[in-house]
């Protein structure tokens, strides 16, 4: 099978992904399987998600030539893919738009969501809102510490907003709480997952959603150099806005792609969130994947300074893209990010997020080393107002 | 009389094969003959320790537990209430492996024919390492696997070593199952039926579900398998109840509730033996 038509039926990407869930769970997502294959290719659906795409989110959003930054870098041309400029300042809306109308299909009347950074589960108190469903988010205290701005923004939207204090108090933990509201209130309960990650059909369903960034970028690139670019770049925690970049590419083998994950402190301190570069094969939160476990198979602690990258595990579709070489992963250190989230707001005026900040580091790492007339795709995948305070804590400066 | 298993392990059947009774068939005929249900009782290996487990395992016995579940601690036990969460955070900060509860099994079947459920998450038995956990369960003297996060459709994997060891694969059933599912997990299923009583996680409950029995009637029309029921039951009358409709009777949360709450104090192993014996009691005369 060609590696742009998996996963198989079952939810296969070679050995990854499935549906490791609880027995109480499986009816419901296999409801929500045969609910996304009927309605994908459904007119009335693409039609509505189009709408609200364009009028409501503000798509397409542009593909930016980073003229300065380019100059700065001094190599490979630097075009960054404007998903910050999505409303509510990230890609996480592109997906939660498609999932909730699919939730109205559905009928059901309750929404609930994991957030690591908050983007996505501001985005899903976005369209909950919008559609005047309950939602209810889960949060780890840690993150919600360091996202006070993204957890008033949730309150204000209406949506419940439950810290989670069990584990290492971070995305992982939030997904737990989430998984476990759901297997109680699963009769009128549609949990929006915000990553390409969890049991089947979601990491095929969010890949799909989130692929108009690089239907857009092809379209666009085309139309203003007349080509393909030779790289694509986008940082990964679980990897939607990078699997939405890379998908549509996946079948012109001249365009390489990068994964960026958080190096944290760097991979040889342990604190860090690289589940592809230094982690091993396991099983959590649904489906089998690159986990960072200790050798009894126990879920290790991670450390990112950005919320959104900082989780265990990663997209089964991203571990298979990486054993069979079709896509290559690095990772990037805190101190990196936060000198690129300086570096583009200097240079370009525009603030990244710092899971963003991780791809801009490595584009400019990989420019420097390549000719001017190649091209680089980033995907900017979120804006950083959200990471204000962490990034001036990690400068020294009070605000 | 068995020569090498794949991959470097032998095969662990212990003379068994068809036609002999394992421990776990055994128990369920023994009770059938005495008009009495199987009282099923879960508690989480290394918590408050190894040793502490063990006291508790044969006291459980002692006091008219039928069947073991010993948990195996895990990092992210999603399918668990705050109860058996805290119960595996205990175990791990103390140490305890997968290696650790297989040694636990070993030690404790040399005085006693229990049957011994080993009950957990995939991820550890994963990293254990699949063929080598089956082998290892099986030696040690356990008679049967419960993985929460691995319904039939992932099974495979594991169920081609635990069949290849005779050790039995039990799965789960719930609410939520329609009769497509109860056939797929009647199909796979051996040992026994593991029926979740409500949607939601493990811990307690003040009601039963109001569907139970037609619930355990539709599944009985697929299966010859006992079949036992779990999640949210703490009480003597719910333990009646249950023992009414199902073949057997689970009991988790209360039991590790106890435990917790003694924080080690002497004795109290004696305390959660009175608590089982009494709800043992309502098991009987059906």
């Amino acid at each position: 099978m060609k590696i742009q038509n998996l996963p198989d039926k079952r939810g296969h990407f070679g050995i990854y992904g499935g549906r490791y869930i609880s027995e109480t769970l499986m009816p419901a997502v296999i409801e929500l399987e045969k609910a996304y294959l009927k309605f994908k290719n459904d007119k009335a659906f693409k039609k509505e998600l189009d709408y609200y795409l364009k009028e409501y989110i503000g798509r397409p959003t542009p593909l930016y030539f980073a003229e300065r930054l380019t100059k700065k870098v001094g190599g490979a041309k630097i075009y960054l893919k404007r998903e910050d400029l999505c409303h509510t300042g990230a890609h996480k809306i592109n997906n939660t738009m498609g999932q909730i109308l699919l939730a109205k299909r559905m009928g059901k009347k309750r929404i609930i969501a994991e957030t690591g950074a908050g983007q996505h589960g501001v985005a899903t108190a976005t369209v909950a809102a919008m559609f005047g469903l309950e939602c209810e988010i889960y949060m780890g205290t840690e993150d919600i510490e360091r996202q006070k701005p993204n957890v008033f923004r949730m309150k204000l939207l209406g949506a419940k907003v439950n810290p989670v204090s069990s584990g290492s108090c971070t995305l992982k933990d939030a997904m737990n709480e989430a998984l476990r509201d759901w297997v109680t209130n699963v009769w009128n309960t549609f949990y929006i997952i915000g990553s390409v990650a969890g049991p089947h059909p979601y990491p095929m369903m969010v890949r799909d959603f989130q692929s108009i960034i690089g239907r857009e970028a092809t379209a666009q690139i085309k139309n203003m150099t007349n080509r393909f670019p030779d790289f694509l770049v986008a940082c990964v925690g679980g990897g939607s806005n990078a699997m939405g970049l890379f998908y549509p590419f996946l079948k012109d083998k001249k365009v390489k792609m990068i994964g960026v994950e958080a190096a944290g402190f760097g991979l040889k301190t342990g604190k860090h969130a690289a589940s592809i570069c230094a982690g091993k094969v396991g099983v959590l939160h649904g489906s089998k994947t690159y986990l960072l476990q200790d050798r009894d198979g126990q879920i290790t602690h991670t450390h990112s300074v950005s919320a959104g990258l900082d989780y265990p595990g990663v997209g089964p579709e991203h571990s298979f893209l990486h054993d069979t070489g079709r896509i290559g992963y690095t990772a990037i250190t805190d101190k990196e990010a936060l000198n690129a989230f300086k570096i583009l707001s200097l240079s370009e005026g525009i603030i990244p997020a710092l899971e963003s900040s991780h791809a801009v580091a490595y584009a400019m790492k990989l420019a420097k080393k390549l000719g001017k007339d190649k091209i680089i795709i980033v995907n900017l995948s979120g804006r950083g107002d959200k990471d204000l305070n962490t990034a001036a804590k990690e400068m020294g400066v009070g605000i | 009389m068995n020569g090498k298993g794949q991959g470097g392990y032998p095969s662990a059947r212990m003379g068994g094969g068809k036609g002999q009774e394992n421990r776990i068939q055994k128990t369920f005929a023994r009770l059938k003959a005495k008009g009495e249900k199987a009282f099923v009782i879960f508690i989480t290996a290394g918590d408050p320790d190894i040793k502490t487990t063990k006291e508790i395992m044969f006291e459980l016995e002692k006091s008219g537990a039928d069947i073991i579940e010993l948990g195996i601690p895990f990092s992210d036990p999603m399918a668990d209430g705050t109860t058996i969460q805290a119960a595996s955070e205990r175990a791990l900060k103390n140490g305890t492996t997968l290696n650790d509860v297989l040694k636990l099994v070993r030690d404790v079947r040399q005085k006693t024919e229990i049957p011994i459920i080993l009950f957990g998450y995939y991820n550890p038995i994963f990293a254990y390492g699949v063929k080598r956990f089956a082998y290892s369960a099986k030696k040690a003297g356990a008679d049967g696997v419960l993985v929460v996060d691995l319904p039939p459709e992932e099974a495979d994997e594991l169920k081609i070593e635990t069949d290849k060891n005779s050790i039995d694969l039990i799965f789960l059933l719930t609410p939520t199952s329609d009769n497509a599912r109860v056939k797929l997990v009647a199909e796979k299923a051996s040992g026994f039926i593991y029926y979740v009583s409500v949607a939601g996680v493990t811990g307690a409950r003040k009601n039963l579900a109001s569907n139970l029995k037609r619930n355990i009637n539709a599944i009985k029309r697929n299966t010859a398998l006992p079949i036992c029921v779990g999640f949210g039951i703490s009480t003597r009358e719910q333990v009646k109840k249950v023992s009414s409709i199902a073949d057997g009777v689970v009991v988790g949360s209360a039991i590790v509730k106890l435990i917790a709450h003694s924080e080690g104090k002497k004795g109290f192993v004696k305390g959660v033996g009175s608590f089982v014996s009494n709800l043992k009691a309502a098991t009987k005369g059906f």
